[in-house]
């Protein structure tokens, strides 16, 4: 296995509270976070995964720039729907490569309008953060792309020991959080690997409401396509359902909660 | 096992309550006054008896050949009446509701008073031979709708009529869209009625004996006629409906009789039933009370009458077709929704209708609505979204809006048009194309693809980029050149409709003095809309052919597109909504002193707007199909289906009070990871929608997967149901170019 390197450097956090980068918005999601919500994919990501299906949010700069109250005014006349429906959520891209923003963000939208909100991350940034920038989240969807740190760098060109002492963190901070695994053939299915994984989520405790397995799937591919890029699970297949299943029951067997 | 006592043989409505309905005509009194509201959950409900699976499975084979030749067989020589045919049966013994539109399933019928045209071409486009006494007859001594409406039209309605500015017009087939009160034959008997006709003719034995008076005498001698031929026509299925139902299955086979006649008489564009679900419940609750009826012989009687509903049929022509694509017939069954006193008309039977779609399968017909309010209780919102997520056969109405202006007893005819049963009718009139007429705005009233002038007197922009101000004041004037045509065109159509194809059977379901509507309606929405936001927000120049003529633009610069919750250009939609509807209102004369209305609503003919409308200053090219009813334009909605839907509910319904449609879709899976969650998720939706103003809504839950795979398989999936505007089809029966259509418009490339 050799270890996959970004295609090119990235951009790095963006530091200003005022304004953001805004890759697009969904305003009808309901498999990212409790009930229906309106996701903010942030622009910008310092991952490289080999199976991302949005590499067109990678750059930073590939976004619209916005500000806080463009993002407010964004939800203004669906946030009584989204009061009872579901909430908001901040995705990307990696929000976390935008935290000052997305934190600002968060508190406007939690101060006006009270709303549910989801962080999706890969945490691997969160060193950046203190403790307070969490309090507008109510849930964090932790992306554990691997249990391994050697699979979990040739996964993402990226450490693993980050993301692990977030989870540690949020622990700690007594945050909920939904852990996110992709299951991807001949890259994380074996049931070694999905065994050591769920023992670490097990290890969390109560702070983790739900795991979701996510099967690996080909949506992504014409976006490689359009950008250029090198895609190298192209003829990866998606898990079938059975074996999905299967690596969900091993979740499930730690007393996890599964989806 | 019949424990019914010979009291209650003697009187029909025992066990009923005393009450001002029984004294005069008052469906709605009886309801309110007998009916069990409904609040629990689905899990009553029971599947169905062998003696359904055996009847649909029979017919499971005629539908299968009716699939590969068009039409399986038309009575051809006999032009339809209610008593033309004799008795018809699928399975004589084991039918427990009876009754064919001829006298065998799935042969349909001809109807030469809209038009003998429709029916010569539409036997000939079939493979079936016309008869040449029926040709001699309606060329010789009967005169036809259509060849009355050509009589009278003007030039200018013909040249719009041409163009495709407006489109759609009922004036070579039934305009439909008028729902008898079929339940009156049920709870008051043929006897009653009939006498209650020649009460309200007498009344008018002393009025001024003018025009308008001697129409509607002879419209109730024609009335009172037409319920002596429903009886006749019941006789013939030994079925006596001179007294009231006395059961819950003679108040089924009653109502379902009434309906009929409708269908043997009139081919409408679209025959809804109406609201009959609640109001059977009474009489199955009652045979419950009784001990005679178990809950799967209440489901087997409802799964009976829901089978008649699916065979409704009649014969159209190809044109028709490219039109209201899929052989719709719309029999709407309006259900749910709130009662006036705040209690929910939601009963058990309710539920059982909509169970059907489980116990028969998916089925686009009969083309069930459901009246949607925030109030509604819990256990029939969650087993409504779930059964959208495992048919898509359900399409929402906005309760909540609408019941403030009909009351709680309307029902919807078509797909959107609501009308207070048995008191309200309609007069159809299709559409017209705003975003064509936005071209003639700009053109001069020069029609961009012919080069011929369909609107007189009008100067062309002559400037190479389009200035808002500009082209608004000429918008301004083009609007009311169309309403004016538009209008006389439909004062034409219903004034011969009512004297060469006048529908008997339903208004002698209705009161006398019923309130008329002029259903008028607009197309291009969106289109319309979004091209002036791009002369609003970005620069649109004008690319002119050898003459002059602008035929495309080419624009710099982004603009504001509707259906992103995005006010600068939802602002301009909804304006046009209001604007249309004031210059229709500004017409002097509407036919019968009906009440001008409008929809916003395609049905598929989104797809012949389109043909017939050059490129648009969106950026839209010439050719392309419009966006059904008045959903955001494919692929301009960036921000997903919620968004979509807060831009479609800023449309005003106070401005558009015969319905505004929009059609959403996602694939199941993007609902929620568990079947719980994709229930609660949708049902939270349309409380959502509904609760921002939102009117309509088609849900479909589908996969594209399962789309193409019915595309190149079509024989897995006989019974693949889709919504599409206001209505619901079989996938399969539609032609490739269609279904590339639907799946183009039901997933965007992010789901």
């Amino acid at each position: 296995m050799t270890i996959a390197l970004p295609s090119e450097t990235f951009d790095g956090p963006h530091q200003a509270a005022c304004h953001g980068f805004l890759h697009s918005v969904e305003s009808g999601a309901a498999v990212d976070g409790p009930g229906m919500r309106y996701v903010f994919f942030m622009a910008g990501c310092m991952f490289r995964c080999l199976y991302c299906h949005n590499p067109d949010t990678w750059k930073l700069h590939n976004g619209r720039r916005v500000e806080v109250g463009d993002i407010l005014s964004e939800i203004d006349s669906l946030a009584g729907f989204l009061k009872f429906a579901g909430g908001v959520t901040f995705s990307g891209g990696e929000p976390l490569m935008q935290a000052p923003f997305v934190g600002a963000a968060a508190r406007a939208i939690k101060a006006r309008y009270g709303l549910h909100i989801a962080l999706d991350t890969q945490g691997f940034l969160h060193g950046n953060v203190t403790d307070d920038w969490f309090d507008p989240i109510d849930l964090v969807m932790l992306d554990i792309k691997h249990a391994d740190p050697a699979k979990y760098r040739a996964l993402t060109a990226q450490p693993l020991q980050p993301t692990l002492e977030c989870a540690d963190r949020l622990v700690r901070l007594g945050k909920q959080m939904r852990i996110r695994y992709v299951l991807v053939p001949g890259w994380t299915d074996a049931p070694d690997e999905v065994a050591r994984m769920a023992d670490l989520v097990a290890s969390y405790g109560p702070s983790v409401e739900q795991v979701e397995v996510l099967p690996f799937h080909q949506l992504g591919t014409s976006k490689w396509d359009k950008l250029g890029l090198e895609y190298k699970l192209r003829d990866t297949p998606t898990p079938s359902r059975d074996e999905a299943d299967a690596a969900r029951e091993v979740f499930r067997s730690r007393g996890l909660i599964v989806s | 096992m019949n424990v019914m006592t010979s009291a209650d043989l003697r009187d029909p409505w025992v066990g009923f309550t005393d009450g001002a309905w029984r004294k005069s005509i008052d469906v709605r009194g009886f309801i309110q006054e007998n009916y069990t509201p409904y609040e629990g959950d689905a899990s009553f409900l029971a599947g169905p008896t062998e003696r359904t699976e055996q009847i649909w499975q029979d017919l499971g084979f005629l539908l299968k050949q009716e699939r590969e030749k068009g039409v399986l067989d038309v009575s051809a020589d006999t032009p339809s009446s209610i008593t033309a045919h004799d008795a018809g049966y699928i399975d004589k013994e084991r039918e427990l509701i009876v009754g064919l539109q001829t006298d065998a399933p799935l042969k349909r019928a001809i109807m030469p008073n809209g038009g003998l045209r429709m029916v010569e071409n539409g036997l000939t486009s079939f493979g079936f031979t016309p008869d040449a006494t029926v040709h001699e007859i309606w060329t010789k001594y009967r005169k036809s709708h259509n060849q009355g409406v050509f009589d009278v039209y003007s030039p200018d309605i013909v040249a719009c009529r041409k163009s495709g500015v407006i489109t759609g017009l009922p004036d070579a087939y039934g305009r439909g869209r008028i729902i008898g009160d079929y339940r009156r034959i049920a709870l008051y008997g043929i006897d009653a009625l009939q006498a209650r006709k020649l009460e309200e003719k007498a009344e008018l034995d002393d009025a001024v004996f003018d025009e308008h008076t001697l129409r509607l005498r002879e419209e109730l001698s024609e009335q009172y006629r037409a319920l002596g031929e429903l009886r006749e026509m019941g006789l013939k299925y030994g079925v006596d409906m001179s007294r009231p139902a006395m059961t819950a299955r003679e108040a089924i086979q009653f109502t379902y009789l009434g309906y009929l006649a409708a269908v043997k008489e009139q081919n409408g564009a679209a025959m809804s039933i109406g609201r009959v679900s609640s109001f059977l419940d009474v009489y199955i609750q009652r045979d419950m009370e009784r001990g005679t009826l178990t809950e799967s012989a209440a489901q087997e009687l409802i799964d009976d009458m829901v089978i008649k509903l699916r065979l409704v049929r009649f014969l159209r022509t190809p044109e028709y077709d490219e039109l209201f694509s899929g052989d719709p017939t719309w029999v709407t069954e309006a259900i749910g929704g709130m009662g006036l006193d705040g209690r929910t008309l939601v009963t058990k039977t309710s539920m059982r209708v909509l169970h059907t779609l489980y116990n028969l399968g998916p089925a686009p017909e009969p083309n069930l609505t459901v009246l949607w309010s925030a109030q509604l209780p819990r256990g029939f919102k969650d087993f409504c979204a779930k059964v959208s997520k495992d048919t898509s056969a359900i399409q929402y109405e906005n309760d909540d809006l609408m019941r403030p202006k009909w009351g709680d007893d309307y029902g919807i005819a078509c797909c959107v048009s609501a009308m207070a049963i048995g008191k309200q009718m309609q007069f159809f009139g299709a559409r017209a194309n705003l975003a064509k007429a936005l071209l003639y705005a700009i053109n001069g009233g020069v029609d961009e693809k012919s080069g011929k002038v369909v609107a007189p007197g009008f100067e062309p922009i002559l400037d190479n980029v389009l200035d808002y101000d500009t082209v608004m004041a000429r918008f301004d004037k083009t609007m009311d050149w169309l309403a004016k045509t538009y209008v006389k065109a439909l004062n034409c159509i219903h004034y011969m409709h009512d004297k060469y194809a006048y529908e008997r059977i339903e208004m002698a379901l209705h009161d006398r003095d019923v309130l008329r509507t002029m259903a008028c309606g607009i197309a291009g929405l969106s289109i319309a809309a979004d091209s002036l936001s791009a002369i609003k927000h970005a620069k649109v120049k004008v690319i002119r052919n050898d003459a002059g003529l602008a035929v495309d633009y080419e624009i710099e610069g982004d603009y504001p597109a509707f259906g992103n919750n995005d006010d600068r250009v939802d602002e301009i939609a909804a304006w046009l909504t209001e604007v249309f509807m004031s210059k229709v209102k500004a017409q002097p004369v509407f036919y019968r002193n009906s009440m001008p209305t409008q929809s916003i609503l395609t049905i598929t003919s989104n797809v012949v707007y389109g043909k017939k409308t050059g490129c648009t200053p969106c950026g839209r090219r010439a050719g392309e199909p419009f966006a059904p009813g008045a959903n955001p334009m494919n692929g301009r909605d960036k921000k997903g289906f919620v968004a979509a839907g807060a831009s479609v509910a800023k449309l005003p319904y106070e401005h558009a009070q015969d319905g505004i449609s929009w059609t959403a879709s996602a694939t199941p899976d993007s609902m929620g990871h568990t079947e719980d969650e994709q229930v609660r998720n949708l049902a939270n939706c349309l409380d959502g929608f509904t609760q921002a103003g939102g009117f309509h809504v088609n849900v479909n839950m589908l996969s594209r997967e399962t789309l193409m795979d019915a595309m190149d398989h079509p024989e897995k999936y006989p019974q693949l149901t889709v919504r599409v505007s206001g209505y619901a089809v079989n996938f399969v029966k539609l032609t490739r170019e269609q279904q590339l259509d639907v799946i183009g418009r039901t997933f965007h490339a992010g789901m």
